[in-house]
């Protein structure tokens, strides 16, 4: 088997930790770092030879590292296009790392919840993932990490202007966290355009499932700090996390109002996106991932048991093109990924239980 | 972001900061949130193809003069317009070279222009020697500005010695 699939066929992966009533709104926290080496250029300004040597380094460096069990180590340009979607579509590397393959890697553990990328937009990437709200914990994680990394790579850092990065939007910590929520309450209830608004007034940004310019198809949103200069670790990810617990408070609030004010519409959506996914034959990846929301929605309300939490959390992952083509191994056009689309989705949901309609939400 | 503008249509306090780069040169709008949103600028996205000049054909842009700088980063080769272009630093001594245009950029995106947070270890020990280093760098490339070749023979050899107190820092 190749590693590529074992990748994608590892069930026991940290994105999908979600059976707890605690993910029902956030999906995944995650934190990354941006770390450049001393005494090398930057990746985009490198010559091959220079992006070879910094992979080299970096790759070896992390390998050896306790924090991270049984790495796998992947160089961009030995992977074919899917492989690389596939990866993204796992969040486990960027479009930016695809863009320049060459002289570029990545180097993540089997449970898929850290990941370095090795000559991003800076050298280093450092994510580390946890499925739920989990920001401190996950923070000790990181911090661990990136000390235990610094024993071995000696880092760019000024004391004025902090870890020195590419963009200078990174600078001081080089830290982004940012949390995958699924807010359907907000968007049925139109208020999601003012809770964007009034989180970028506090310096924290909101975005669709995949970073930059993405749609937010799902109602899946991934919200994360702006500023990286000036505050402290602590302070910034302090700050995100309260935020959050209001945006948290604010969903659940527009759910129970949806659901008292407006009964028939929402048990309609559930009932139509229960009944269509099980039975459609043709579905875009769109519709998909919009009627998973409202299945994710059905188990938020007690509909359907907890475990089917994850069920749903695979499928909002296997539904993307490239997991798509992988599944079917081979190049769909995008008629006949709708229908393996279909088919997978029929496969996975023909054990899902009946919804249960005396459900009292939590 | 602690800085109070104006917006330019209105006096009320501006909120929303659009920059646009067009035949390299650097726009900047300040507005105030109602005078955006008048402008269909915030809400939606913004339509990729709208262009400053159209949506305030009425007010004058003021485009921010970017000096003509011919300053070069000596190690990575960066020039001032790439920098402007891309927004992108090419290494860690462009921070030195390109050190007056970049505190305005980081004015404008970060809550505070000094680092407060972690600070790696094992560079502790030697943040003295190589910030010597950049101060050093950075006073070279002025003097080839100003083209005092004396200042800069001084500042080389200079450079040299600390470059070995770095390695020597580095090994231990």
């Amino acid at each position: 088997m190749r590693l590529i699939d074992r990748i994608i066929q590892n069930e026991r992966t940290e994105l999908l930790n979600t059976t707890r009533a605690t993910s029902a709104v956030v999906l995944s926290s995650r934190i990354r770092l941006a770390r450049n080496l001393a005494d090398s250029v930057f990746p985009a300004r490198a010559n091959k030879s220079q992006r070879c040597a910094i992979v080299a380094k970096c790759g070896t460096a992390i390998e050896s590292l306790k924090g991270i069990k049984n790495p796998v180590f992947l160089a961009i340009d030995e992977l074919n296009d899917r492989d690389r979607q596939v990866l993204r579509e796992r969040h486990l590397i960027s479009k930016e790392l695809c863009e320049e393959p060459e002289g570029a890697a990545v180097v993540m553990d089997q449970r898929q919840g850290c990941s370095v990328m090795i000559n991003e937009e800076d050298h280093l990437r450092i994510q580390f993932l946890k499925s739920g709200f989990n920001l401190k914990a996950l923070w000790k994680k990181v911090d661990a990490f990136d000390s235990q990394l610094e024993q071995s790579l000696n880092y760019a850092f000024s004391p004025e202007y902090g870890y020195l990065t590419a963009c200078p939007t990174n600078l001081g910590t080089g830290l982004r966290a940012s949390v995958m929520m699924h807010l359907p309450g907000l968007v049925l209830s139109g208020h999601m355009e003012r809770v964007v608004r009034a989180v970028n007034h506090l310096g924290i940004t909101v975005r669709g499932l995949f970073g930059e310019g993405s749609e937010a198809s799902g109602h899946v949103f991934q919200i994360s700090n702006q500023q990286t200069l000036g505050e402290s670790e602590a302070t910034i990810i302090n700050r995100l996390a309260q935020v959050l617990k209001t945006v948290i408070d604010q969903e659940i609030n527009a759910r129970f109002c949806q659901l008292e004010q407006k009964s028939l519409q929402i048990l309609d959506q559930i009932g139509r996106s229960y009944g269509l996914l099980q039975n459609a034959y043709h579905i875009s990846s769109d519709e998909a991932m919009n009627r998973l929301s409202f299945l994710r929605l059905a188990v938020d309300f007690n509909m359907l048991p907890d475990k089917c939490r994850v069920l749903i959390d695979r499928l909002f992952i296997a539904c993307q093109p490239a997991h798509i083509q992988a599944a079917a191994a081979a190049q769909l056009d995008a008629d006949m990924r709708d229908c393996k689309r279909a088919e997978i989705i029929r496969e996975e949901l023909q054990q899902l239980p009946k919804l249960d309609m005396n459900f009292t939400p939590n | 972001m602690a800085k109070s503008v104006k917006c330019c249509l209105c006096d009320q306090p501006a909120t929303v900061h659009l920059t646009q780069i067009i035949n390299n040169k650097m726009l900047k709008v300040d507005l105030c949130e109602a005078c955006a949103s008048e402008k269909g600028l915030i809400g939606a996205q913004v339509p990729p193809g709208f262009s400053f000049e159209e949506v305030l054909k009425d007010h004058e842009l003021h485009p921010i003069d970017a000096p003509k700088s011919k300053v070069k980063c000596g190690e990575c080769g960066l020039d001032f317009s790439d920098l402007q272009t891309n927004g992108r630093l090419g290494c860690e001594h462009c921070f030195t070279v390109f050190k007056k245009p970049l505190a305005g950029m980081i004015q404008d995106m970060h809550f505070g222009q000094k680092h407060v947070g972690k600070v790696p270890e094992q560079s502790l020990a030697s943040i003295n020697s190589r910030m010597k280093l950049l101060q050093l760098q950075a006073a070279l490339s002025e003097a080839i500005e100003t083209e005092a070749y004396e200042d800069a023979a001084k500042y080389r050899d200079q450079i040299n010695h600390c470059k070995a107190l770095v390695e020597i820092e580095s090994i231990s």
